[in-house]
C-alpha cells in the first residue's frame, strides 16, 4: 500500500519535472531565467567560459575528462589534509592514502562507495564541503553528457543547417553542467533538505553531544554515556538522494535514525531516489520532439522535405516506450523484493513468531519499505540503503545485484539514460538482424565502427567484475569476508558490481578498508564510470555527422509495443548470459542451501 | 531584459541560424576552465549550499536540527529521541538487539547473512533466553526482539514487543500493570498519516515517562 503510494508519487512528480528540464536545456527563454540567469552568468565568468560557444563531441568529451581529473585531484588533496583543515570539531585524524584515494574516486564517479565510516573518519569539512561538492557536480556532469548524446543522435544543435560530415554542435559542457546544477539539483535539494530538517535530520556544526545513559552500567568497563554525532547532515542527505549519489553522513546510511528519522522522511528520500532519473525520460521525449519540429520548420523554410527520421510524435512515443520498459522491469523487481522480505529469514526458523525478515532492518520502516528502497537504490545507481543488504533474503539479494548489473532501469542521472540508449542500439542491431535491415536510429545508420564500440561496452562489465572477483577470491587473505560459504562469494561479487555500476551500496560486512580493496575497486570505479559514458558519446558524435535516410515502410518503429518487448528481452538476456554462473555461485546457491 | 534575451537567443541554436559564435569549430581552452569550474563548485556547493541550508534549518526547526535531544529541566542532555540506549535492567523496557551495543558513534548492523551459522546461533541463544524470562513459547516471540537492527541504534520496538515486557516492568517497579499499559499506549506511534511505515513504540521516552510516573529507587 505505502509502497504503491510512494511509486505513484514519484511517477507523477517526474512528469512536470521532465517538462521543466526540457525547457531549461532547450535554451529558449524561460521563466526560470528571471531567478537563475544572472548568477549563472556570474559563474560562467568565474569559470572563464563563454556558455554560448558550442562544442563538438571531442571537445565536449575532453572538457568532461579535464573537469573530472582536476576535481578529483583537488578532492584527493583536501581529503588527505582533512586533519589540518577547519570544521573538524570532533578532531578526526588523517585518512590513509589509499582510503583517501578510494573516497575521492568513489565520489568523483558518482558512486559513493564508502570504505570509511562517516561519523568516525571524516571531518565536517570533508563531508559537507568536499563530498557535497562532488555529489552536486558529478550528477550535473552526467546529465550534461546525456544531453550531448541525445543531441548527437539527432544530428547536433546545428543539424538543420550543417551538411553531412560537417562538425556538429553538441552544446557547451560547462553551460549544460551549470544549468543541471543551478536549475535542477540545487532547488530540489534545498527543498528536500528543509523537509528532512523538519523530520529531525540534524543541521549544525557542533561536536558530538554527550548524553548520560539513563540506565547506569552494570560493570566498570561499560560506557556510562553515549555520544550523539552531529553535523550539517540534512544538506548532504538531500543531494545524496537526489543526485543518485548514495554516500550518507553516517555509517549505515539512511538506516540510521538521525539520517532517516520517520516514515515520512523515508518516503521523501525514496521518491528522491528515482525522481530525476524518471524525469530524464520525459526530458528526452521533450527534447526529441522539439528537435524534430525545429528541423521540420527549418527544412520547410528552405523548401525541402524534412531530412530526418524523426517526427515529434515519434520522439514522444519513444520516451513513453522507454518509460514503460523501465517501469515494467522496475515494478517486477520491486514486487519480487517485497515478496522476498515478507518471507522469514532462514536463520529464525522455529525461534520466533512467524513474519518477515527483520534482521538488519528498522522497526519504523518494516520489511516492505526496506525492500522497496533496496530495489530502487540498486536500479538507480544510487546505493544509499535503509536496511542492511548483507542480511537480505537471497531473492532480494539477487534482485539488488540484477538492478546494478542492468544499470539502466531509471539508472544514475545521465549515465542511466545513456546505458539505456546503449541497450536500444543493441536492440536495434539485433532486431535489424532478425528482419534483415541495416540497423538505424532516427534515420542514422549504425555501421561497423559504431557496432565495434558497442561490442566493447557489452563485454566490459563481465570482464571487469568477473576478473576482479576471481583474483580476489583466489587470495583468501584479501577477501576479508564476514560470512562463510556462498555468501562470502556474493560479498566479493557484490562489491565489484557495486563499484563498476557506480552504485555504492555494499554487503557491508566486508572488511573493505584495505589497500587491495581500495585500489582494486578504484580500478573498477574508473572503468565503470568513464568508458560507459565516453564510448556512447563517441558513437553519438559519429551518428550526428551521418547522412539521414528518410523513414520508409521497412523502418522499425521505436515507439511500438513490439520494440518495447524486444528491449526488455535484450536487457534481460544479455545480463542473464553474462552473469548466470556467478549468480548460481551466489544468491541462487544460497537460496538452495536455505531450502535444504 | 536585454542581457537575458541576448544570452538565451544565442543559446537556442536550433531556432536561430547558428551564429559564428555557436559554431563548434573554435578552440576551447582545456585546463583553466576545468580548474576554475572545480574551485567555484567547491565554494557554491560546499560552502554556500551546505552552510545556507544548515542555517535555514537552524532557524526553522531548532529542536530537530540539533539532534532531537531530550533535556532534563536543568539542561542536562538525557539522550535523543532518535537514538537508542542500551537497557538491560528489569525495571526498564528493553530495545532491539544491537550489533554495536547502541553506540551512535559506531553504528552498524550485524551484516550476517541468513545462511550464516553465526546468525542462527545468536538468534537461538536470544530466543531461548527470552522464552525463559517471559515464560512463553519461542514461536510467539516478536521478531524485532530477536533480529538486530540495521543501524544498531533503532530507537523503537514493535507494540507486540512492548506488550510482552509490560508485566515484567510493572512487577519490577511495583506499580499497576494498567499504569504501564497506559504509558505504552501513550508512547505508541501509529503509521505516519495512517499509511506510512509501521506502528512502533519509542523506548527511551517510554522509560523516561515510567521514571516520572512510577519512580523506583535505583538499586
Amino acid at each position: 500500500m505505502d509502497v504503491m503510494l510512494i511509486l505513484l508519487a514519484a511517477g507523477l512528480l517526474s512528469w512536470p519535472l521532465g517538462r521543466y528540464m526540457t525547457a531549461v536545456f532547450a535554451g529558449a527563454p524561460h521563466w526560470s531565467d528571471k531567478v537563475f540567469l544572472r548568477p549563472e552568468l556570474l559563474m560562467l565568468r568565474l569559470f572563464g567560459v563563454d556558455g554560448r560557444a558550442g562544442m563538438n563531441w571531442r571537445q565536449y568529451g575532453l572538457a568532461f575528462v579535464a573537469a573530472n581529473l582536476l576535481l578529483g585531484i583537488i578532492a584527493y588533496v583536501l581529503l588527505l589534509c582533512q586533519h589540518l583543515l577547519p570544521l573538524n570539531p570532533d578532531n578526526v585524524g588523517p585518512l590513509s592514502w589509499d582510503l583517501a584515494l578510494h573516497t575521492a574516486v568513489s565520489f568523483l564517479t558518482n558512486t559513493n562507495q564508502q570504505h570509511y565510516s562517516g561519523q568516525l573518519q571524516l571531518s565536517f569539512f570533508s563531508q559537507s564541503v568536499v563530498l557535497v561538492t562532488l555529489q552536486f557536480l558529478t550528477p550535473a556532469m552526467g546529465l550534461a553528457l546525456a544531453l550531448a548524446v541525445l543531441r548527437g543522435m539527432t544530428g547536433g544543435l546545428n543539424s538543420a543547417t550543417a551538411k553531412a560530415g560537417e562538425p556538429r554542435n553538441l552544446g557547451n559542457f560547462y553551460q549544460d553542467s551549470l544549468r543541471a546544477f543551478t536549475r535542477v539539483l540545487l532547488p530540489l535539494s534545498v527543498v528536500l533538505a528543509l523537509l528532512l530538517g523538519s523530520q529531525g535530520v540534524p543541521s549544525n556544526y557542533q561536536a558530538a553531544t554527550e548524553a548520560v545513559l539513563l540506565e547506569a552500567p552494570q560493570s566498570a568497563e561499560q560506557a556510562h554515556s553515549q555520544k550523539i554525532p552531529q553535523g550539517p547532515v540534512a544538506a548532504m542527505v538531500a543531494i545524496k538522494q537526489l543526485g543518485t549519489n548514495g554516500g550518507g553522513w553516517y555509517g549505515p546510511n539512511s538506516t540510521n535514525p538521525l539520517e532517516n528519522p520517520t516514515p515520512l522522511s523515508n518516503a521523501l528520500e525514496t521518491i528522491a531516489l528515482v525522481l530525476v532519473p524518471m524525469a530524464m525520460l520525459w526530458m528526452m521525449g521533450g527534447m526529441l520532439s522539439r528537435t524534430a519540429s525545429v528541423n521540420a520548420a527549418a527544412a520547410s523554410q528552405a523548401g525541402l522535405t524534412a531530412q530526418t527520421g524523426l517526427t515529434p510524435r515519434a520522439g514522444q512515443g519513444f520516451a513513453r516506450m522507454s518509460f514503460a520498459v523501465m517501469a515494467v522491469l522496475s515494478l517486477c523487481f520491486v514486487a519480487a523484493a517485497v515478496y522476498s522480505e515478507m518471507q522469514p529469514n532462514a536463520a529464525f526458523a522455529g525461534l520466533g513468531a512467524s513474519g518477515g525478515n527483520l534482521e538488519g532492518k528498522e522497526v519504523r520502516f518494516g520489511t516492505d519499505l526496506s525492500a522497496l528502497w533496496s530495489t530502487l537504490t540498486t536500479q538507480t545507481s544510487n546505493g544509499s540503503v535503509n536496511a542492511m543488504h548483507d542480511s537480505l533474503n537471497p531473492l532480494a539479494g539477487l534482485i539488488s545485484r540484477a538492478g546494478m548489473l542492468i544499470n539502466a532501469i531509471w539508472g544514475g542521472i545521465g549515465c542511466g539514460l545513456i546505458n539505456f540508449i546503449v541497450y536500444i542500439w543493441l536492440s536495434v542491431f539485433i532486431a535489424g538482424l532478425m528482419i534483415g535491415r541495416t540497423p538505424e536510429m532516427f534515420g542514422r545508420k549504425l555501421e561497423k565502427t559504431e557496432l565495434s564500440w558497442l561490442g566493447l561496452l557489452l563485454v566490459l562489465p563481465s570482464a571487469v567484475i568477473l576478473i576482479l572477483t576471481a583474483i580476489t577470491l583466489s587470495v583468501p587473505e584479501w577477501t576479508a569476508n564476514s560470512n562463510p560459504g556462498l555468501h562470502g562469494i556474493s560479498q566479493v561479487f557484490y562489491e565489484y558490481t557495486s563499484a563498476f555500476a557506480n552504485n555504492g551500496s555494499g554487503f557491508e560486512g566486508l572488511g573493505d578498508n584495505t589497500p587491495w580493496w581500495n585500489l582494486s575497486t578504484v580500478l573498477a570505479l574508473l572503468l565503470g564510470r568513464y568508458l560507459p559514458l565516453l564510448i556512447p558519446l563517441i558513437i553519438a558524435g559519429r551518428l550526428a555527422q551521418k547522412q539521414v535516410t528518410p523513414p520508409g515502410a521497412a523502418s522499425l518503429p521505436l515507439q511500438s509495443l513490439t520494440f518495447g518487448v524486444t528491449v526488455v528481452v535484450v536487457i534481460l538476456l544479455l545480463n542473464f548470459l553474462s552473469f548466470l554462473p556467478s549468480m548460481v555461485l551466489g544468491p541462487i546457491g544460497e537460496a538452495l542451501v536455505d531450502l535444504r | 531584459m536585454n542581457l537575458n534575451s541576448a544570452f538565451t537567443q544565442s543559446m537556442s541554436a536550433p531556432t536561430a541560424a547558428p551564429t559564428a559564435e555557436s559554431a563548434p569549430v573554435q578552440q576551447h581552452a582545456l585546463w583553466l576552465p576545468a580548474l576554475r569550474f572545480s574551485l567555484v563548485g567547491l565554494v557554491f556547493c560546499g560552502a554556500l549550499y551546505s552552510g545556507g541550508v544548515t542555517l535555514l534549518n537552524q532557524l526553522l526547526f531548532p529542536v530537530q536540527s540539533n539532534g532531537s535531544l531530550i533535556q532534563a529541566t536543568d539542561g542536562k542532555v538525557l539522550g535523543s529521541v532518535l537514538v537508542a540506549q542500551p537497557f538491560s535492567a528489569e525495571r526498564y523496557f528493553h530495545g532491539r538487539p544491537s550489533a554495536v551495543n547502541s553506540d551512535p558513534m559506531n553504528t552498524a548492523g550485524s551484516n550476517l547473512a541468513p545462511s550464516n551459522p553465526a546468525l542462527r546461533e545468536r538468534v537461538a541463544a536470544e530466543s531461548s533466553r527470552l522464552a525463559a524470562v517471559y515464560q512463553v513459547n519461542p514461536e510467539s516471540l516478536p521478531l524485532d526482539l530477536l533480529a538486530s537492527s540495521g543501524s544498531g541504534v533503532d530507537p523503537h520496538i514493535s507494540p507486540a514487543a512492548a506488550q510482552l515486557q509490560v508485566e515484567r516492568v510493572a512487577k519490577a517497579r511495583g506499580c499497576a500493570t494498567t499504569t504501564v499499559t497506559a504509558l505504552v499506549a501513550q508512547q505508541t506511534q501509529a503509521p505516519q498519516w495512517g499509511v506510512l511505515g509501521e506502528p512502533r513504540v519509542a523506548v527511551l521516552p517510554l522509560n523516561l515517562a515510567l521514571d516520572q510516573a512510577c519512580p523506583v529507587q535505583a538499586p
